[in-house]
């Protein structure tokens, strides 16, 4: 009995040695879950410990943002890809959930018509266009979720990485094809809903997303996403195929000539990322509300960037944690001092890049190995006086 | 219009002299140069006035004339001579000749409008201003329409004898618009003496169209002969006209010569027009692409030579648009000049605030190009909002100068405009000094050292920061020269450079990193792909489709157009 249980201390000792970082996440990623439905549901509305409608969407706004950047970090920090294209992933994943929503609106929209949704009526579309068939159920928009940004993945990073587009060059083109989405959802006759995109959801698998209970579960579903990402991130940069890929990041042409199919190693990690960040913006779009086009601009890319610049590359959980913050931060800026908002994430920019290379988890890691360093550095310089002066004296 | 100008300038000399030639009669002693003076100064002035009076005199008769009656009139005012009979008879055309009902006096109204406020009034001898008088104290002189045909003529036949090129060419322009008898009679007339090359090929393509209309075969073959060589849609579609059948089902040309001719002028015409219409697109694709190959050039130099993603590459040109708004501020009265003392300060501001960025951000993150383009961002972001800070987040209005407005129409199916051909020259010449200075200048040959090989070229002695600074600031600053043209082409506000950054980027890696003649190729035929697609595709669309077809290409030749060989490209 007792051995087990020191069996079972040890290996859990061992886990939380070998990532304490990602324990972190995932217990502070389950604490959100019992959390915010007790604190929402459980507390009442004049508590101060209550949780108000708007901080729920902002918490499940905060853990998509989260999601979006483990993918990132997936690709950036451990293969080196730097994809400024992931906010068209999360986008075109919004997009397919939107879609779903719009088609539940059913004749509750303003013209009232029961198959199309209000903007095709006002646009004076006579039927649902074939792309649009099938988003009544639920199923078919996670299964469009999960294989359209996933799709557009493989096709682009075959493409790139089989000519061996990388780096910079590869970075300018995914920001390219983001902007030429950006441009083609903007207009009315892709069927998307145009400048306007789609907003005025009325209820999700028969919830009403105006109900807070529903939008409690939201929040609860995006942390399990959430951490389940996380894990399986975490099993993918683990396993031998995600040794390779670090070693295709430091060392391309050496990982090829060793006898590895380079780019299918960089085009599967390319496309799980994809299906990430698509998820992660089907999760968004229910909880803000709306999606339009603007979700494609490239300057999100490079936001999604920052975050993981920030919390710290080739992570995971700083990753996390950099969206978490960096957009907490936001809310604060623009609500308290809109002027000065872009000014902060301008200079975080620069300083991150110069100053902090891996990040804030970079900064912790550097003081503790400081520290470790700081306390061994008498025992080994011990030992090795130790060792010297016992070898001198056996030389002499 | 010019031509009543000088009238009226001519007048007022007159009375100047008259003043003073007042002014010296009370002078006994001087009384023989002033006989002299007053015989030199009234005699044609007497003249003059009794002109005047006469002119007046036939003038009055108007107000109670019959139309037939008031034909001889115009007739006699015609002959007259008198210098304000154009006038007159152009504002009786416009129905803008009234009669005063108090004095019978004729005036002329400046302007109609459907308003209550009383007219403004025109003397009609002296074309100056006559006070202004209420609406019903005043009536129309009426016209039919033989009389307005007949004034028309008469004002055709003035403008037609004026020494003005563009006043005769303007008026036989008019008379095309709808040829009558009289229009072909004065038209003939004037066909022999014309001597501007101009004006007597638009008297002859108006002849020869009335020709078309004639009873002899033989005119009007040569007619088609002479239209042939015209490019009007006028023209053209009036040559049409010849081969069509009339309601009867036959041909409304009965010879068969005729009706051939005339098929093969059409088509001639057809032919030329879609050639010109051709030459306008490629121009039209020349000038998109200079804009495309203006905004790159900086980038072609920050991030082709020194390999900096510099994605502030917009925000610099907005300072330069910025500059060229604040030059403008200071010195309203100049706008024409403006614009050539904006460009060098462009040059300055970008150039300084790059050499800034370099010195404090760029040159420790050298050899990491990715972690250049999140610093350059945060950078853009900053000069964003400072320049929103500093001038609001509106849009400012940068005026154009007038030299810059206008068209250059080379034939009837082809014309430029100014400013499109301007930017086609600017960036000519942009480009012409940038390959000056990096091909025959002493920094050229430091900035190509140091891109080559950093650390042998700071062996040899090279300072490789100060030749880093100057590069980037060399960049920069061609960044602020594009955006003062930017500014003449679209809204200066702190999101000008955002719209451009993505554009110049494929430009510089369709082209091939670091070779300037791949930026100018790559960007002109970006920009006549473009425009060849805007027409059948939309602008949104063609956008996108030159956008997808880019990264296909990339997939293809993922060095750009011309790839950099040998031990450079093996670094990058």
């Amino acid at each position: 009995m007792l051995t087990r249980v020191v069996r079972v201390g040890r290996r859990l000792w061992t886990a939380w040695d070998a990532d304490r970082g990602g324990t972190v996440l995932l217990v502070l990623l389950a604490g959100v879950a019992i959390a915010v439905p007790a604190l929402n549901q459980l507390a009442p509305a004049s508590s101060a410990l209550h949780l108000s409608t708007y901080s729920l969407s902002l918490i499940g706004k905060y853990l998509c943002y989260a999601m979006l950047a483990l993918a990132l970090d997936l690709v950036w920090g451990y293969g080196g890809i730097l994809s400024l294209g992931h906010a068209a992933f999360f986008a075109l994943g919004g997009y397919a959930m939107g879609m779903y929503l719009m088609r539940q609106i059913g004749s509750r929209g303003v013209y009232g018509d029961p198959i199309l949704p209000d903007f095709m009526v006002f646009l004076n579309w006579q039927k649902l266009p074939w792309f649009w068939v099938g988003f009544n159920h639920f199923w078919f928009a996670l299964l469009v979720i999960a294989a359209l940004p996933a799709l557009l993945a493989l096709l682009f990073g075959w493409f790139a990485f089989r000519s061996r587009v990388t780096g910079v060059y590869f970075s300018i083109m995914t920001q390219a094809l983001s902007y030429a989405l950006m441009l083609a959802f903007f207009r009315n006759d892709m069927g998307f809903g145009g400048n306007n995109g789609f907003t005025d959801f009325k209820d999700i698998l028969g919830f009403d997303l105006h109900e807070d209970g529903t939008r409690v579960m939201l929040v609860v579903v995006t942390a399990a996403a959430l951490a389940a990402s996380y894990l399986a991130c975490r099993a993918i940069v683990g396993s031998r195929a995600g040794r390779l890929f670090r070693a295709i990041r430091d060392a391309e042409s050496r990982a090829r000539f060793l006898g590895y199919r380079v780019e299918s190693y960089k085009l599967w990690v390319f496309v799980f990322s994809a299906v990430l960040a698509g998820i992660a913006g089907a999760l968004y779009v229910p909880q803000v509300g709306i999606i339009n086009p603007g979700e494609f601009a490239p300057i999100n890319s490079i936001e999604a960037v920052i975050w993981v610049a920030v919390g710290g590359r080739g992570t995971l959980f700083g990753a996390a944690a950099g969206a978490v913050l960096v957009n907490y931060a936001k809310t604060y800026f623009t609500g308290a001092l809109p002027e000065l908002w872009l000014y902060a994430l301008g200079a975080l920019f620069v300083l991150v890049t110069l100053f902090l290379p891996r990040g804030l988890v970079g900064l912790g890691a550097s003081r503790r190995r400081a520290v470790q360093a700081g306390a061994a550095a008498p025992v080994i310089w011990a030992l090795g006086s130790h060792v010297g002066v016992s070898l001198g004296s056996k030389l002499k | 219009m010019l031509g009543t100008e000088l009238q009226v300038e001519r007048r007022r000399l007159l009375d100047r002299t008259e003043r003073s030639g007042r002014r010296a009669r009370p002078n006994g002693a001087l009384w023989l140069p002033s006989l002299l003076l007053a015989l030199v100064v009234f005699a044609p002035h007497a003249l003059a006035q009794s002109r005047d009076e006469e002119f007046l005199a036939v003038l009055g008769e108007l107000g109670d004339a019959s139309f037939l009656d008031k034909e001889h009139i115009v007739e006699r005012l015609s002959r007259s001579g008198h210098p304000s009979t154009r006038a007159v008879l152009t504002a009786f055309l416009e129905d803008r000749l009234y009669v005063r009902a108090k004095d019978r006096k004729i005036v002329i109204v400046k302007s109609m409008d459907d308003g209550v406020a009383p007219f403004d009034l025109v003397d009609p001898v002296s074309l100056q201003d006559a006070g202004s008088g209420a609406r019903d104290e005043v009536t129309r002189i009426g016209t039919n329409n033989r009389l307005r045909k007949l004034l028309k003529t008469t004002v055709a036949r003035f403008d037609l004898s004026s020494p003005d090129p563009a006043v005769k060419l303007a008026a036989v322009q008019e008379m095309l618009r709808d040829l009558d008898q009289a229009s072909i009679a004065l038209l003939g007339g004037r066909a022999g003496v014309e001597t501007d090359a101009a004006v007597k090929e638009e008297i002859e393509t108006g002849l020869a169209l009335a020709a078309l209309d004639g009873g002899d075969p033989r005119a009007r073959l040569d007619a088609v002969a002479t239209l042939a060589r015209r490019l009007r849609p006028q023209v053209r579609n009036r040559l049409a006209g010849v081969l069509e059948k009339g309601a009867d089902g036959n041909f409304v040309e009965p010879d068969e010569k005729v009706r051939q001719a005339a098929a093969a002028a059409v088509r001639r015409i057809d032919r030329s027009r879609a050639l010109y219409a051709g030459v306008e697109t490629l121009f039209f694709g020349l000038s998109v692409g200079s804009v495309l190959v203006l905004v790159a050039i900086g980038l072609a130099i920050t991030f082709g030579v020194m390999g900096v993603i510099n994605m502030a590459h917009g925000e610099l040109m907005m300072l330069g648009a910025y500059t060229t708004y604040v030059v403008q501020l200071a010195m309203p009265r100049h706008i024409g000049l403006s614009i050539l003392v904006a460009i060098p300060a462009a040059f300055l501001v970008a150039g300084l605030a790059g050499v800034i960025v370099e010195r404090t951000i760029i040159r420790f993150l050298y050899g990491r190009p990715l972690e250049t383009l999140l610093a350059t961002f945060g950078v853009s972001l900053v000069l964003q909002q400072s320049v929103r800070s500093l001038f609001s987040a509106n849009n400012r209005s940068v005026e154009t100068p007038p030299w810059m407005s206008g068209t250059l129409q080379l034939n009837d199916a082809l014309a430029i405009t100014f400013n499109r051909l301007y930017i086609v020259i600017f960036t000519l010449i942009v480009f012409a000094i940038l390959l000056v200075v990096l091909k025959r200048t002493r920094l050229g040959l430091d900035i190509r050292a140091v891109s080559q090989n950093r650390a042998m070229a700071q062996a040899m002695g090279i300072r490789t920061g100060w030749v880093d600074a100057m590069t980037f600031g060399l960049g920069s600053g061609i960044a602020g020269i594009a955006g003062v043209a930017l500014s003449q082409f679209t809204n200066v506000g702190p999101n000008l450079g955002q719209a451009y950054i993505i554009d110049s980027f494929m430009v510089v890696v369709f082209g091939g990193v670091g070779n300037l003649w791949g930026t100018l190729v790559g960007g002109m035929s970006m920009g006549v792909v473009n425009q060849l697609l805007e027409p059948y595709a939309g602008a949104v669309l063609a956008k996108i489709f030159v956008l997808v077809a880019l990264i296909l290409f990339i997939q293809r030749w993922p060095r750009g157009l011309f790839p950099q060989t040998g031990r450079a490209a093996e670094s990058q």
